[in-house]
């Protein structure tokens, strides 16, 4: 029978024990004595939150494919068996096994925000496994991967490698190279040495940074003969033919995605210049619509879920759509399985599908227009204008709907008042046009708007990576403006408005475009208790100020500074297809409001046609 | 058509609580493909109902859910094919055809059966107290004692001073442990942990409840006052 690595006493105490003992449905059981090379795959926060997450589940199926690997899981422990740990003593173990981490040859953790920094730490402190990289000897190689190793250098200090890019990839080829590694009992750092040899793998110890006076990077440069000066990121470019988790891991416990997710596929051809999954994962490549079908089908029986839901980015985009959804809605239909569309356009064929899938009048439309008005979503390149909206808008309340969304942001840069009065204003718009377009008799009550608004944060690897960013106090002010403008609506009664805190956005604007200075601040916070910093009820802000300041860093300095275009930025050194040259050009065209046509319409030469495939090759 | 499916529950599953139990079956009919009813609208859900929930921390050698299937011909091999979409510590006991005119099991669970012991490896509150000798007549001076037992009952609104007497029907050593028949279902229900402390303390003994085992033995429904597990009712499948 299986053996838990706590034992009854505790798991009676905390709560959920479920997330602790592993045993779900597909997950996957190997004799270890047989095993070469265990991996344990994190994700550093919840179990609910990290089982839903479709890249972990990609990489557990793709490694335990291989019978010379078992590949297991481990998440976040919450805090009361976080405290149970560190009081009784128990380290750190994997969910499926049960055996200690540091037992394991690969830790591998998938970095997905940067508000889960501390998480991270907390992981290899539970782990027992040393927080620096230079003090480790036997324990398990540790390997980020995701999309913050866009900008790993505020982590560089805590990791043996980086994976930038794709798993699909070279991970196979990493994995032989251990095994051969392991078999000739060789050191770890001439492990490090091959593996930072193979594409899209940066081994941050044999880097060099040095610093100007001012605080700005003079140089970076690999210090070992034979290591890259550019880590190349690795893309999967045949997504038809490669891995796919047909028997994904189904949870006890509700997860957040609690479903059978479809990658309908990545990337995305808008461009919009605040969005860095936009850029980092150019060009456009789609599934197979045919092979999509397949895999729902047999996903469904293999896990029973009760819903399916797909995902990618702007997923109106995808040329199968129609033909995907309607095969989808039949199949569900006879199972009794729902279907959870993403956000999509609104127009007659959106509006039809969601009429036969939810209850018109529970379900909402979302509009993201990002900015007030014209004049910024050019800026920003977000392709939507208040006609589309406006129409979309009419279209569904004709149709029965009442709800609305709007998601914008604040901060943008070029922002004036007027951009933040647009908000209102746009808001007001829709609801007008609800009590225009249906008359009184046919109304199903008032109309319901609900305008969000988050703060703007720069990230590397996007027109806006040299951005200023506001402050706190600028993000407040803004907030309370739109409010007031709310407020003096016509329709203020129909509209809510909501925004969020902008503590957390400080942070994550230091963390985003930090540097390897920042890495320091990162374990000062986590000594003084900072876990589950994306939990606004346990983020504390004063470690962070505190741990910003002994470490003698300034907020401003990562925030609020307009970087020059030459300045050497910490992420500089990796490549991800879309050049440095095409970057600047947008960030021009943002300041003089210029759009730039999505690669469907035309291409802009950004770079990414180098792949070899995708959106690129098929004008 | 109403089917009775009886499962038991043990090992690490006895941290899966009642509701994640619900889903995780769920998920399993769809699995093993049982022909399962669902209601009408937009979020259709099956139509299966759980005897008792069962607390977090217990295990159990007889559970009980009702379903409502669509097609007896799909039911062939039902058995089979849900024991192997089960994981390590839910097994599949039995499956039933109930007649049409059957309660739920929900309504029918009248009392419950359980076994506590000291979990292995562990001590409990007083030392080899499950082990004594005389655990027998002791059990036995509890409850057939003719006065009341009064204990006050924490609801969800107020607290209620009841009489648990009458609702304990048996008692008596079962290796190393006490077995117990007790109330259970909606109109009178009590834990067995309370039945062990108010024993206990009847006895002048100091309890904690700490690495006690406990095991739901079955479930009874009641005719003319005599209990029948609800595993008795249908037709074999
Ligand atoms: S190279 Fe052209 S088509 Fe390809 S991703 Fe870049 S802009 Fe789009």
């Amino acid at each position: 029978m299986r053996k838990l690595a706590f034992k009854d006493e505790i798991l009676n105490r905390v709560e959920k024990p479920a997330r602790y003992i592993g045993n779900e449905v597909n997950s996957v059981m190997k004799d270890k004595k047989e095993i070469a090379i265990r991996f344990c795959m994190c994700f550093p926060d919840v179990y609910e939150i990290g089982m839903s997450h479709l890249g972990i589940q990609i990489l557990y199926d793709m490694f335990n494919q291989r019978e010379d690997v078992w590949c297991e899981r481990v998440y976040s422990p919450w805090i009361d068996a976080h405290e149970e740990m560190k009081r009784e003593n128990i380290p750190l173990f994997a969910l499926e096994s049960q055996d200690p981490i540091k037992e394991f040859d690969f830790l591998g953790i998938t970095i997905q925000y940067e508000m889960c920094y501390t998480n991270i730490l907390q992981i290899l402190d539970l782990s027992g496994i040393p927080l620096f990289s230079k003090e480790r000897e036997e324990e398990p190689i540790v390997i980020g991967g995701g999309p913050c190793v866009y900008n790993p250098e505020p982590l560089a200090d805590f990791f043996d490698l980086f994976y930038i890019g794709e798993g699909e990839t070279v991970y196979y080829h990493l994995l032989d190279l251990y095994k051969e590694h392991k078999k000739q009992r060789g050191k770890r750092k001439d492990f490090l040495k091959k593996a930072a040899k193979i594409p899209g793998i940066y081994v941050p110890s044999f880097y060099h940074v040095s610093y100007k006076e001012d605080g700005t990077i003079q140089s970076f440069f690999p210090v070992e003969d034979g290591i890259p000066n550019m880590v190349h990121k690795e893309l999967e470019m045949n997504l038809q033919e490669t891995y796919y988790p047909l028997k994904p891991v189904v949870p006890f416990l509700r997860a957040t995605q609690d479903r059978v997710v479809l990658e309908i596929q990545r990337g995305c051809i808008r461009g919009c210049r605040f969005c860095q999954a936009g850029m980092i994962y150019r060009p456009v490549r789609e599934r197979d619509v045919n092979k999509l079908k397949e895999y729902a089908s047999e996903m469904l029986k293999n896990t029973g879920y009760e819903e399916i839901s797909l995902s990618s980015l702007s997923s109106s985009d995808y040329s199968h759509l129609e033909e995907l959804v309607s095969f989808l809605i039949d199949q569900c239909k006879e199972r009794g399985v729902n279907i959870s569309l993403p956000s999509l356009r609104i127009d007659s064929f959106s509006l039809d599908v969601m009429s036969k899938i939810q209850d018109i009048r529970k379900s909402s439309l979302t509009f993201a227009p990002e900015a007030g008005s014209q004049r910024l979503r050019n800026v920003i390149n977000k392709g939507l204008t208040e006609e589309e909206i406006l129409g979309g808008a009419s279209l569904a309340f004709k149709g029965g709907w009442n709800r609305v969304k709007l998601y914008f942001m604040l901060g943008l840069p070029t922002e004036t008042e007027e951009d933040m009065y647009g908000i209102a204003m746009l808001s007001d718009k829709i609801a007008r046009i609800y009590y225009e377009t249906i008359p009184k008799e046919e109304r199903n009550g008032k109309v319901q708007i609900v305008a969000s608004t988050s703060f703007f944060i720069p990230k590397p690897f996007t027109p806006f990576q040299w951005a200023k960013m506001d402050t706190k106090e600028e993000f407040i002010k803004k907030a309370r403006i739109v409010n007031h403008a709310m407020k003096e609506q016509l329709n203020r009664k129909s509209i809510k408005y909501n925004w969020h805190e902008p503590h957390v956005s400080q942070l994550e604007g230091v963390l985003a475009r930090g540097d390897r200075r920042v890495g320091m601040a990162i374990l000062s916070a986590y000594k003084k208790g900072s876990i589950f910093d994306a939990w606004t009820e346990h983020f504390q802000e004063t470690n962070w100020l505190e741990a910003f300041m002994e470490n003698h860093i300034s907020i401003d300095f990562y925030t609020t500074r307009e970087r020059d275009l030459d300045e050497i930025l910490p992420w500089d050194f990796i490549d991800t297809g879309v050049t440095k040259e095409f970057l600047k050009k947008e960030w021009e065209k943002a300041l003089k409001e210029q759009e730039t046509p999505n690669c469907k319409e035309r291409c802009s030469g950004c770079g990414a046609r180098k792949f070899g495939g995708g959106v690129c090759y098929e004008n | 058509m109403k089917i009775r499916i009886k499962f038991s529950k043990y090992g690490v599953m006895k941290y899966v609580g009642h509701l994640d139990m619900m889903r995780f079956f769920q998920k399993a009919m769809r699995r093993a493909f049982i022909p399962i009813a669902y209601s009408e609208g937009f979020s259709p859900h099956q139509i299966m109902s759980f005897a008792a929930p069962l607390g977090v921390g217990m295990e159990s050698q007889g559970e009980y859910m009702d379903i409502e299937v669509t097609s007896m011909e799909g039911m062939e091999g039902a058995i089979k094919r849900l024991q192997e979409t089960m994981v390590e510590g839910i097994e599949i006991q039995g499956l039933k055809k109930l007649p049409e005119s059957e309660k739920s099991a929900m309504s029918q669970v009248k009392r419950a059966a359980y076994w506590i012991g000291q979990r292995e490896g562990t001590a409990v509150f007083q030392e080899n107290f499950f082990s004594q000798k005389n655990l027998d007549e002791k059990l036995k001076e509890f409850y057939m004692y003719p006065g009341e037992i009064i204990v006050t009952k924490q609801t969800k609104r107020s607290e209620k001073i009841i009489d648990i007497k009458p609702m304990i029907y048996k008692m008596e050593v079962l290796k190393e442990g006490i077995y117990m028949e007790v109330a259970a279902g909606s109109t009178e229900n009590i834990k067995p942990t309370m039945v062990l402390k108010e024993f206990c303390s009847f006895h002048h003994i100091p309890y904690e409840e700490k690495n006690i085992q406990i095991i739901r033995m079955d479930l009874y429904t009641e005719k003319d006052g005599m209990p029948i597990s609800l595993g008795e009712t249908g037709e074999i499948l």
